[in-house]
This record gives C-alpha cells, structure tokens and sequence, in this order.
C-alpha cells in the first residue's frame, strides 16, 4: 500500500510542478493521437460513407473485412507498418520508422477502420428513403453526401471517441515503430511501460494519471456535444 | 399538337425489374401542365416506384423521361431536371434540425440568398399554417405539424412538378381532413402541376383533375375521375373505384341502346351499344342504388326494380351498406335515418331499384 501511496503522492508533484519531462511525453502523445485520429476520421467517414451508400457486388465481403479491421491487433499493425518502414521494406528509403510519423501511420491504421465501422452502421441506420428526400430537393450528389453525414453527427461523435480512445491507449504498434525515444518517440503509454518496468512507479501512476485525465477530458467535451445535440 | 403543347412530362416505356420480376411496365404517360394527375392502385400496385422514376430519383435502365419536350439524361442533366420539381414522402424526412433551415434547405441546394430564403421559408410556412413553428426544432413536432412542415419545405423551392407519395398516410382523420383541405387549396391557388400517389379514392376524387389506376406495375386507366368512377375500363377498377356490385351476364335483348342483360336469371336493363348474345360485366355503384320496402310503381324511370332479402349490413360510420339478395347481390348505401324509418334489417324483404343509366357494361 505504501508503494501506491507513495507512488501518487510522487505523481501529484510530478503534475502540479509541470515536469518537463511528463510535459513533452504528454504532448507529443496528444499531437500523435490527435493527428491520428483527424487522418482516421477522414479516410474513415468518406470511405465509410461511401460504402454505405454504395451497391456493387462484394459489399457484405467488404463491410465483414471494416468490421473485422475493428478490432484490429496493435501489435499486428505494428509488425506490418515496421515491415514496411523497416530500412529494406517497401517504404523504407522514407525513413520514418522511430520517428513520430510512423507511430501516426500506424495509430491511423488502427482507428481508421473503427471509424468506417461506426460510419457505415451510422449511414446504414438513416431512413433509405432520406437520400431520395435529399436529392428530390435539388441537392447534387455531393450536396446530399454532407447532408447526412450532417444527419449521421451524434453517431459519429461516437466513432471520435472510439477512434481517439483507440489509439490514445495502445502500445503494442507504437512501441514497436516508435522505438519509445526519449524526447522523441515516447508517448505515454511507451513511458509508462518503462518506468513500470524500471520499478518507477510514481512516474508511472503520473503518467497513467494522465492518460486517464487525457481520455477523459476527450470524452467528456464529446459526450457534452452529443448530450447538448439531443436536449430539447 | 395542341394537346402535344400542353404536356409537361411524358414516360415512354418505363420497365423497372427485380430479380427477373417485373415490378413497373408503363407504355406511356402524359402529364398535362397544371393538372393534378393522382395515381391509385393498391399497396404494390407500383405507384411509389413510378413516381420515383418519373422525378429521377432512381436508375431508369429502361425508358425514358421527357420534360418539357427534351429528354432527361440526354439533354437535360439530371440534376438541373430534378431542381425543376420535388417530392413528398409518405414519411416526413426532415432533417434533424430547425423548422426554418428544413423549409430552406432546397434553397440553399440552389444557392439563394438570404433574402430570398427568408422571404420563402416565411410564405411557406403561413401557407401551411406553421409560421409559429419556425425555429422550433423538428423532434418536438407533432405528426401533423411535421407534414406541414415537410409539404412547406417542398413548395419553397418553387417546383415545376410536385411528386406527393401517400403524404397523408399515418395521420389522424382531424388532422387528416385538414392537411387534404390546405393542400388542396395550395395546389389551386399555386397551379403547381403535381402528381399524388394514394391508394385512397376520396382523396384522389377530391384533388385531381385526372386519375391514373394502376396494378401489378401496369396503368390500367386514365381518366377524369368521372370517367374512371362511372365508366371504368375493366372489373378490378371498377371494383377498386367502388362500383360494388360487379355481375356478369349475357345480353339478352338489344334495342336502340338500351339493352336486356341475364343475370343468373334475372334481367337488368342497361344502356350499350352492345349486341344480344354479347358476354358482359355490368357494374353498379352503391350510390345509384334505391331501396323501397315496397313495390316500385311503373311511374318512375327506374328500369331495374326486384325482390330481394337483406342478407347483410354494415355500418360505414356515416352510412350504411347493405347487401340484398335478389337472385344476385346488389350492394346499396342508406343513411342511419332510412335504415331506421324503413326499419331495415337482416332478413327484410326489401325492393330495390337502379335506372338503366346507372350500370356500366364491360364488354368482356
């Protein structure tokens, strides 16, 4: 109990005396995920949307492959993207394996497909006739496209959240592309494993504190726009 | 060619399949400009599919739509086709927001203005009676406000044609009543040429200037609502029109058109230009038919006067049916006062009587 006790009181001073270190690690992991989680949304509600919206042949093969994507491994996806960025891979002469952009690639490869998964399931949830209705008022087809992912919103708040929640708190891929450089690479989930590992506690109970704080902060301004969008 | 002039739209050979089924084969259809033209039929009769063909709402793989004399697709894009008209949906659509940004979200599809859109978001909401709603969102609206809502957002953008899907659908009769009766005034102060999908007759009776019945995917008629209630073209309209009395005989008897038809023994006179020994259908609607609990003297025009038993009635809320067997089954309407005054009931002889006039021949 001592260890825990004394493990929080440690991280407490490590907050309130803004410890340049758990500063950096702290922003670096909300610029990383944050980043991830915009190129997410992006590829994840148009493609998202456009699956929805769409018919040809393979589809259910498709939506069964978004869904699996779901719950794609971390540590998968970081083999894969370190295959790719690895000095002899496909990507290689890039050079962004151990840098930051490669935990972004590889964050992004996570929460995209949650994103498409929660979009479809929102778009496939709107009145079918409600595309007719949208175009019948004269809406060219982009038009009608904005308009219900506008309709979709509260839904999609929801696969923000999943996105962000996603890759904010896993480790396998971004220790293993990232390589958890000090100063560089580490985020907070990579430094919270070392210092565990190092017998550091109270930095990482600081550091999950954060985590914690951050995923929170995160999810509460969503909810509060979700719940403020349904009051009425 | 006059008539040519005054069509607005025309569907030439519109075939809609699913999986291997035919669920739409419409030869033609002309809609005039300014006509209410209503399309009746029963649920899957293929109203809805027709009307989403004609706005180009969905894929036409066979057939084509003419608007104004030019083809849409090929000479007119779709999309400038379909800012020329609009449709209501049996359900309201609206979207998740204002009473306001619902009513101007065709316009600003069209890019207008502010003042435009304030000037037809207001005109049209008053025209519907909901101007107070304006800012109110849409989840507190009751389902009559919300059609208002939805028929306002419509006439805002100020169509050519307008396609009505069932709007009534769902709502209560008071609410019902007085939606039917705005509408119809908004379509004759407007001339808004509209097509209006219903399985109900009374309302396609009470707003078209022509009627258009439709089954399995076919039109089978088209006509004023005259012609479709008094003289319609085959048994099942005249069935689905309210002619409830369908018999079919043989003439027997042919003289200066008026003509002696069997039926099952019994003769009913008819006007036709039919021969003796022609098979036919002869239809009556409830509405021609008298009844008497008496014998009709030879005074009056009535050519078709018989004995017969009520065998059923039925209370219709403002009027009553009843089903007398006399040889066949003649379906007559009586108000709650004669039913009483004549005391009728089941088992009653009664005597009733139609004019010759009244029944429609089908020759079959």
């Amino acid at each position: 109990m001592d260890l825990i006790y004394e493990g929080i009181k440690q991280a407490i001073i490590l907050l309130i005396t803004f410890d340049p270190e758990v500063m950096r690690i702290t922003l670096l992991s909300l610029k990383v995920s944050g980043t991830a989680t915009l190129i997410s949304l992006f590829l994840g509600i148009s493609t998202g949307t456009l699956v929805a919206l769409t018919q040809f042949p393979g589809k259910k093969i498709v939506v069964s492959l978004i869904n699996t994507g779901m719950g794609l491994p971390p540590v998968v996806v970081g083999l894969f993207v370190t295959i790719f960025l690895w000095r002899n891979g496909p990507l290689g002469f890039l050079g962004m394996l151990y840098t930051p952009t490669a935990i972004i690639i590889a964050q992004s490869v996570i929460a995209t497909p949650i994103v498409m998964g929660i979009t479809l399931a929102s778009m496939q949830q709107l009145p079918k006739k409600l595309r007719l209705q949208i175009l019948a008022l004269g809406a060219t087809p982009l038009q009608s496209v904005w308009v219900l992912i506008k309709e979709a919103r509260l839904p999609l708040l929801a696969a923000v959240m999943a996105g962000f929640g996603g890759v904010i708190s896993e480790i396998g891929a971004s220790i293993m592309v990232g390589g958890n450089i000090k100063g560089y690479t580490r985020v907070l989930t990579t430094a919270t494993v070392m210092e565990t590992g190092k017998g550091n506690f109270e930095v990482a109970i600081a550091l999950s504190i954060i985590l914690l704080a951050m995923a929170y902060c995160i999810n509460y301004i969503l909810t509060h726009i979700q719940q403020r969008e349904r009051r009425f | 060619m006059a008539r040519e002039a005054s069509n607005i739209l025309e569907a030439r050979n519109i075939r809609v399949e699913n999986r291997g089924v035919v669920i739409l084969d419409v030869a033609s259809l002309l809609v005039q400009e300014d006509e209410v033209l209503s399309i009746i039929g029963s649920n899957g009769a293929g109203k809805t599919t027709l009307l989403q063909r004609l706005a180009m709402l969905q894929k036409l793989r066979h057939g084509e739509i003419i608007y104004r004399g030019k083809r849409v697709g090929p000479d007119i894009p779709v999309t400038s086709y379909r800012r020329s008209i609009t449709m209501v949906f049996q359900e309201t659509l609206l979207f998740d927001t204002t009473v306001f940004e619902n009513v101007a979200s065709g316009l600003r599809f069209r890019h207008a203005n502010k003042k435009e859109i304030e000037k037809a978001v207001i005109d049209n909401l008053e025209l519907f009676g909901v101007s107070h709603l304006k800012n109110r969102s849409v989840r507190t609206l009751s389902g009559g406000e919300a059609r208002r809502v939805s028929l306002a957002r419509s006439f805002a953008v100020k169509p050519d044609i307008i396609f009505l899907d069932e709007p009534f659908a769902a709502l209560d009769p008071p609410t019902h009543e007085s939606i039917v009766t705005d509408l119809s005034h908004v379509l004759r102060r407007s001339g808004t040429t509209t097509i209006f999908a219903t399985h109900d007759r009374s309302e396609a009776l009470r707003l078209s200037d022509r009627i258009c019945v439709m089954d399995r995917g076919k039109i089978l008629q088209v006509g004023t609502p005259d012609e479709i209630m008094n003289r319609p073209a085959d048994e099942f309209i005249a069935g689905f029109v309210g002619a409830e009395t369908i018999l079919p005989g043989v003439v027997t008897d042919a003289n200066s058109g008026t003509i002696s038809v069997d039926v099952g023994g019994r003769q009913v006179m008819a006007v036709s230009d039919t021969r003796a020994g022609q098979k036919v259908v002869l239809c009556i609607r409830p509405e021609r038919v008298s009844v008497s609990i008496e014998p009709r003297p030879d005074t009056t025009s009535e050519r078709n006067s018989f004995e017969g038993t009520v065998s059923e009635v039925t209370s219709l809320g403002l009027y009553y049916r009843v089903t007398i067997d006399c040889g066949f089954n003649l379906t007559a309407f009586i108000t709650p006062g004669s039913l009483k005054r004549l005391a009728i009931e089941k088992g009653r002889k009664v005597y009733p009587s139609f004019k010759a006039t009244a029944v429609h021949v089908l020759k079959r």
